[in-house]
């Protein structure tokens, strides 16, 4: 036991390694919200008009809206008239190529590890990277032109292609969704916008890197992403976020359509700042993640590997609308000190035959508190729906608490759900089985929390598969091994 | 909205009925607590779905009646009594007509000595020191408002009291029997049920109704089981299809007690029922098992806590329900482990068969856990009758009908079985027949 608490204390008293602030001239505008600062926001980006209709329809409905209150987080009231709605590096010319990027920049990316150049050599990855609100560089966007892929900034989008932006915007999260949602809908900056022509497989992985840097901004990104018919995708978000004091709101929101026979993989890797070990500072993200699989046979996958952020509040969730369509959930959510989360997922089926997988994976240590809420509904039509959930806390030390809040709401008789659910802690025998091994205690504790999370990164795409090992350790193996 | 507070402004004019006909002994006590209880009765609302613990139950119909508080017995006959009792089982029996005593049909005569099985009525007259540590300390009027009803209306239901070392080997059955005569009756029992030291106690708690009434039940049922004490109870519940029943049960749990509760549920076009378990010293152990059949548009929902407050205690609980028709089906299952309470195993399981296009099931089966060296889990699953079994049956030439009968036969073993008593095992078994072997 004793091994234990010195080996938490050690995790708690590393420091954030990604914390730091690049020096960039930022624009910013001053604190607060009205229907102003929203047209001003819609001017600088020259959004047309219907988008400036959208943002104010919006802020409308947001204004009769309360803050929810039922997640098991618990966080001081946040001042909305107190964050200033919009930060863009500085405006350059449009750039060509990599040269002409900000090198301080660069040097930021390269400091965490993310280098363009690197990437786009090494890994064939495109990356539309989004540093604080607005798009800086986007690489291998004529190769993915050549396809007819649009994987470009949402301001480009909303300027070069309004007709897919009027039409899906919003379809799957309306703007009257949630009091994020729609917060966002008014406010968001910018974000990343995804169109994958029929018949066409992605070669590559798209990526895009979040990055909250500026003080005091908060982030509102929008990532729309649209599958075309027999169409495939495979999406990388990875974040992670300077050193601050101050919490920090982040209230993105995803939008994924898959049309027949489609399919969309989303991966998350998020190590945003947790705030320290008195639980000061780290990031508040409010999420709203939401996939339709609109189109028969269609697919739609989620897979998260939660890090950081003082509280993740985030359901990425699947509406199986189309008759055989599928909805996967894989995620690994760890909580450490006083972080918070509250992360699951919802699967709502409405076609035939369609079927989902929930596989959730919860580790808490320190004081922190790890909740799985998640919904699975069948409609009264959806025949022959099948749903597979397990949902896994592991606690590591005494003072964390882990939470499962399951809804399964069926109103069709051929449904088949499945859930279970269970709790435990590292078992010394375990341990001890490995030690007579010769492996250290340390290895195997690893080894096991390894081994417990392996169900979920052998869904993650190989570029990030190595990366989410890495942050496991940064989080986690200070306190387990 | 507006009339949910007329219901309420007409259950507290109905108080003051009742205050006059409890003649002078508005005196005693208790009273402070009926009125204590009136008055945050008419501080609190009528849970909405709005409400997270009332989600998926709509209590709208129940609140469309003004019930009139049960103030007398109702004369039925003997044979009428006889109707609802198991032959087969040797027993003491304890009956309540329209949630009052009827000694006449009672029987208790062969407790062993010192064992207290009558009614609370009798105790609260006689100015029962019991009944005055226990009464209205488990079960918390101050928030929920069907407790602060029962409460404020507190006249009379079972009375247990086993003292130390005491064992009954017979089980003590209860018999709550509505007859409403066509009127739209409100009957509160408000059981109190204390087990001692090293004390054995079987209680069948048993609502049944002469005729298919409207009328609305509501239980509170508060359960002390003391150190090491074995407390086994069953509730079989065969109300009118067309009565509410609201019931709530609090459980006391000392150092080592083991209570298993054992509820059958059939009747009822809404049934709540509560069963919320703490335990209060070491080396517990519970068991919360449920059955629930349901057709037309009947709605079932057990809400489950158990409280694992302190370490080295254990908990099953496994409830499977039936539904066809245009049922609904809610379970929400809470295990809370706290802080400290480490060596807890908790187990959870709720498992349903749908048999209709139109039956719903929602099921919540909860975690909370806030102490690492535990194991727990939950389970849930929701399906039709195994389509692999169905057709192996059908192969060694049983019929559609019997193989769907002795799948359910099966899906309800679990529950049935683990009943201790014989008699009522038979009973549940012919209702499964009756109910399906059409």
């Amino acid at each position: 036991m004793s091994t234990e608490v010195n080996q938490i204390e050690e995790l708690a008293n590393k420091e954030y390694k990604y914390g730091f602030v690049s020096d960039i001239e930022a624009e910013s505008f001053p604190s607060g919200l009205d229907e102003d600062i929203i047209r001003q926001l819609s001017e600088i980006k020259k959004e047309p008009e219907f988008m400036l209709e959208w943002r104010l329809k919006a802020y409308k409905h947001w204004l009769t809206m309360e803050e929810p209150n039922w997640a098991n987080i618990k966080y001081p009231p946040i001042d909305y008239q107190a964050i200033s709605y919009y930060s863009a590096p500085k405006k350059k010319p449009a750039k060509k190529n990599l040269d002409e990027v900000d090198p301080e920049l660069l040097r930021t990316y390269e400091k965490l590890g993310i280098s363009l150049e690197e990437q786009k050599v090494l890994s064939g990855v495109a990356v539309d990277a989004v540093f604080d609100s607005v798009s800086v560089a986007t690489t291998f966007k004529s190769k993915l032109a050549e396809l007819g892929i649009i994987f470009c900034s949402m301001s480009d989008a909303i300027q070069n292609h309004p007709e897919l932006v009027k039409k899906y915007l919003g379809s799957v999260v309306p703007y009257t969704d949630n009091f994020f949602a729609t917060l966002n809908s008014a406010v968001f900056s910018d974000g990343s916008f995804v169109y994958i022509p029929k018949g066409v497989r992605c070669p590559m992985e798209l990526s895009t890197y979040f990055r909250i840097n500026a003080a005091n901004t908060g982030q509102f990104e929008r990532t729309l992403i649209i599958a075309d018919e027999g169409a495939y995708v495979s999406y990388l978000e990875g974040c992670t976020a300077p050193m601050r004091d101050e919490n920090q709101l982040h209230a993105a929101v995803v939008e994924l359509v898959a049309l027949d026979n489609a399919q969309i993989k989303y991966s998350t890797v998020q190590n945003w700042y947790p705030g320290d070990k008195n639980g000061i500072g780290g990031i508040y993200n409010f999420v709203t993640k939401r996939g339709a699989c609109r189109g028969v046979n269609s697919k739609i996958s989620w897979t998260q590997v939660e890090t950081g952020s003082a509280i993740t509040w985030k359901y990425p969730s699947c509406l199986l609308i189309g008759d055989n369509s599928i909805g996967e959930f894989y995620s690994v959510a760890v909580t450490n000190n006083f972080q918070q989360a509250d992360t699951g997922t919802k699967m709502i089926h409405m076609g035939k035959n369609t079927r989902s997988t929930i596989i959730s994976k919860g580790i808490s240590a320190g004081k922190s508190n790890n909740s799985y809420r998640g919904q699975v509904k069948i409609i009264k039509r959806a025949d022959n729906a099948r749903n597979f959930s397990q949902c896994d806390s592991l606690l590591i030390g005494d003072k964390c608490g882990a939470h499962t809040f399951p809804y399964l709401d069926i109103n069709n008789p051929s449904a088949q759900i499945e859930h279970e659910a269970t709790t435990s802690k590292i078992g010394e025998d375990q341990i001890f089985y490995l030690n007579q091994r010769g492996i250290s205690t340390e290895d195997a504790i690893g080894m096991i929390v390894n081994g417990y999370c392996k169900e979920v990164f052998k869904e993650l795409p190989m570029e990030f598969a190595v990366e989410a090992q890495k942050l496991l350790s940064v989080s986690l193996e200070g306190s387990v091994g | 909205m507006g009339h949910d507070v007329d219901i309420r402004d007409w259950y507290i004019s109905r108080f003051k009925d009742f205050e006059n006909s409890l003649n002078g002994e508005s005196l005693k006590p208790i009273h402070m607590l009926r009125k204590e209880a009136i008055e945050g009765f008419a501080k609190l609302n009528f849970p909405t779905t709005r409400d997270e613990e009332w989600r998926f139950t709509n209590i709208s119909p129940i609140l469309r009646f003004n019930f009139k508080p049960s103030l007398k017995i109702k004369k039925i006959t003997k044979s009428t009594v006889e109707k609802f009792l198991f032959k087969e089982l040797n027993c003491h029996l304890l009956v309540f007509i329209n949630g009052h005593f009827a000694k006449e049909f009672s029987r208790t005569n062969n407790l062993p000595k010192g064992v207290v099985a009558g009614n609370i009525n009798r105790e609260i007259s006689n100015g029962s020191e019991l009944v005055g540590r226990h009464l209205g300390k488990y079960a918390n009027h101050k928030e929920q408002i069907f407790t602060a009803l029962s409460t404020a209306f507190t006249k009379d239901g079972a009375f247990i009291y086993v003292p130390d070392d005491k064992i009954i080997e017979e089980p003590i059955h209860i018999l709550f029997i509505t007859d409403t005569n066509g009127e739209q009756l409100l009957t509160q029992p408000r059981n109190l049920y204390i087990a001692g030291k090293n004390s054995q106690v079987t209680i069948l708690e048993h609502y049944a109704s002469v005729n298919e009434g409207l009328y609305f039940t509501n239980v509170v049922t508060e359960v002390v089981a003391g150190e090491n004490s074995i407390v086994d109870h069953i509730k079989l519940q065969e109300e009118s299809v067309k009565s509410f029943h609201i019931s709530r049960t609090e459980i006391d749990q000392e150092r080592s007690s083991n209570f298993a509760s054992h509820s059958i549920s059939l009747g009822g076009e809404i049934t709540r029922n509560d069963f919320n378990s703490r335990f209060n010293g070491q080396g517990g152990e519970c068991t919360l098992n449920g059955l629930y059949l349901l057709n037309g548009n009947q709605l079932y929902d057990t809400h489950t806590m158990i409280d694992h407050a302190n370490p080295y205690c254990n908990s099953h609980e496994h409830y499977k329900g039936i539904l066809d028709g245009q049922s609904r089906g809610v379970f929400n299952g809470k295990i809370m482990v706290r802080r400290d309470a480490q060596k807890t195993n908790a187990f959870q399981e709720n498992n349903n068969i749908i048999l209709s296009s139109d039956a719903l099931v929602n099921t919540k089966p909860q975690l909370e856990i806030f102490a690492d060296d535990v194991k727990c889990s939950h389970g849930a699953t929701i399906g039709q009758l195994d389509a692999d079994s169905m057709f192996y049956l059908k192969a060694r030439g049983i019929g559609e009908e019997k193989a769907r009968t002795i799948l359910i036969h099966a899906f309800a073993s679990d529950v049935v079985r683990t009943v201790k008593i014989e008699a009522l095992r038979n009973y549940f078994e012919k209702i499964l027949n009756d109910r399906f072997n059409k």
